[in-house]
């Protein structure tokens, strides 16, 4: 049976980091650990794509594809031909925002 | 964009609020969970003083939806600091630095209107760590002086975090526990609700209580009872946890109907049976599918290979179910006519 988990956009390259930390903070799936004063992806397979890593790098070494992983998003902006699936403003899905996070 | 410096606060301008959650406070957090007005609990956005902060107390940021906020006062009691409120259009932080608006612009035009600068003295803000999709800690860095430091998840871990400015492992580390799926039920519920009630109508002059029954179930099964039991459901996917999820349900009903009423023809139970067992499975199916955007665990990639594989899969089984169903009616009224 196939996981559709299991591949995402995450990349990074190494010999861009300095080790700051960063990536490895603000990953909520731990994804990211330090090691040998460096970053290394240790749980690929747990990005959910949030974005946090790529935007809080300050030297760019890593890139991910981010977006909301909404289901209902997605079908909405393919049925109203919006570009980009977003959720939680006027007229839009809420998803998510119903949580108090 | 320079504020002119008469629109920003002074110290003394700064609204106190307490760390107190009344009962009034829980009535509105209780009724938002069941969706009632979610455009409208919105913060002003701007400095609070929570408690009696000084120059040297922690600067907490955070969204202008009234549950994030109350969240953090509450998480924070016994401590003295500052709320800073951004302006996220009245959404939790998590879904606003999605969309950006909890976002590193909105940090730096905030910073600068509420002249932080000259209340406190020190050159920290604590943002929850969900924000970190939003805002660039170093831009914010080299824009205002101000380092952020990305503070727990939960706000339950806030005290601790508050007391050693350090977050464990397991404090940065989203959980979709059960009670976190809980809440979102009332929701999922609201939303369906209405087509729910205009289906079992239809279906049950159609094709009777059974049927208007199990169409009930279908859809409880993917606002309800998934929630409550995703994590256990044995497959990765969303779209499949939801069809085996959607058979165990139908499953009794397309039995019942093939067993009772003998006094019908074995094609005709047959029938009616196989109409809902194909219908009704890609219906909670669906709905599970679409529980993906209530939780923080799914990546869009995941779910758009979900969509891909499993959209089509679900319109097919469910088309099949209502062409049997034209098929059985038509013969119905043939098998009258003659
Ligand atoms: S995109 Fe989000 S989940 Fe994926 S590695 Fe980066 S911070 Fe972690
Ligand atoms: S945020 Fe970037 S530079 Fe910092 S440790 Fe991670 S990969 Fe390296």
């Amino acid at each position: 049976m196939i996981n559709a988990y299991t591949t995402n956009t995450l990349t990074y390259n190494s010999e861009l980091c300095t080790g700051c930390k960063m990536c490895s903070t603000v990953c909520p799936q731990a994804v990211f650990a330090q090691e040998k004063q460096i970053a290394r992806i240790v749980n690929p397979e747990s990005c959910i794509e949030c974005g946090a890593c790529q935007r809080n790098c300050p030297t760019g070494a890593i890139f991910v594809e981010s977006g909301v992983g909404c289901a209902y998003a997605m079908m909405y902006a393919a049925l109203t031909g919006k570009k980009e699936p977003t959720c939680g403003g006027e007229d839009e899905p809420s998803c998510c925002c119903s949580s108090d996070n | 964009m320079k504020p002119k410096t008469n629109t920003q606060q002074r110290p003394t301008d700064i609204p106190v609020v307490t760390h107190h959650i009344t009962p009034a406070d829980r009535w509105d957090h209780f009724v938002a969970h069941w969706g009632v007005n979610r455009r409208g609990r919105r913060v002003k956005p701007g400095l609070y003083a929570l408690g009696k902060p000084t120059g040297d107390s922690p600067v907490l940021v955070t969204a202008n939806y009234t549950l994030s906020f109350d969240a953090l006062r509450s998480a924070s009691a016994g401590f003295d600091c500052y709320i800073m409120v951004l302006d996220t259009k009245g959404i939790n932080v998590w879904c606003a630095a999605g969309k950006e608006t909890f976002g590193t612009e909105e940090l730096v035009h905030r910073i600068e209107i509420t002249a932080l600068s000259t209340i406190v003295d020190h050159r920290i803000l604590i943002l929850p760590q969900l924000g970190a999709s939003g805002v660039a800690a170093h831009e914010v860095k080299s824009r205002t002086g101000f380092s952020v430091e990305y503070g727990p998840i939960r706000a339950k871990d806030l005290q601790e975090y508050l007391k050693t400015r350090e977050a464990t492992p397991e404090m940065r580390r989203v959980r979709f526990d059960l009670l976190d799926r809980l809440i979102l039920i009332p929701v999922e519920l609201v939303h369906f609700l209405l087509p729910m009630v205009i289906a079992a109508i239809v279906l049950y002059f159609l094709g009777g209580p059974q049927v208007a029954a199990a169409s009930i179930v279908a859809i409880l099964a993917g606002t309800v009872i998934f929630p409550l039991v995703l994590p256990w459901i044995p497959t990765p996917n969303f779209s499949t946890k939801g069809f085996l999820l959607g058979i165990v349900v139908i499953l009794p009903f397309a039995l019942a109907l093939l067993w009772d009423n003998p006094e019908t023809m074995v094609w005709q139970r047959a029938g009616k049976a196989l109409a809902i067992a194909l219908a009704f499975p890609p219906v909670t199916a669906f709905l599970a599918l679409n529980f993906t955007g209530s939780t923080p665990i799914t990546s869009k990639s995941g779910v758009e290979c979900e969509i891909h594989t499993y959209i089509p899969i679900m319109a097919w089984m469910f088309g099949g179910g209502l062409v049997v169903t034209v098929i059985l009616l038509i013969l119905n009224i043939l098998g009258g006519v003659l």
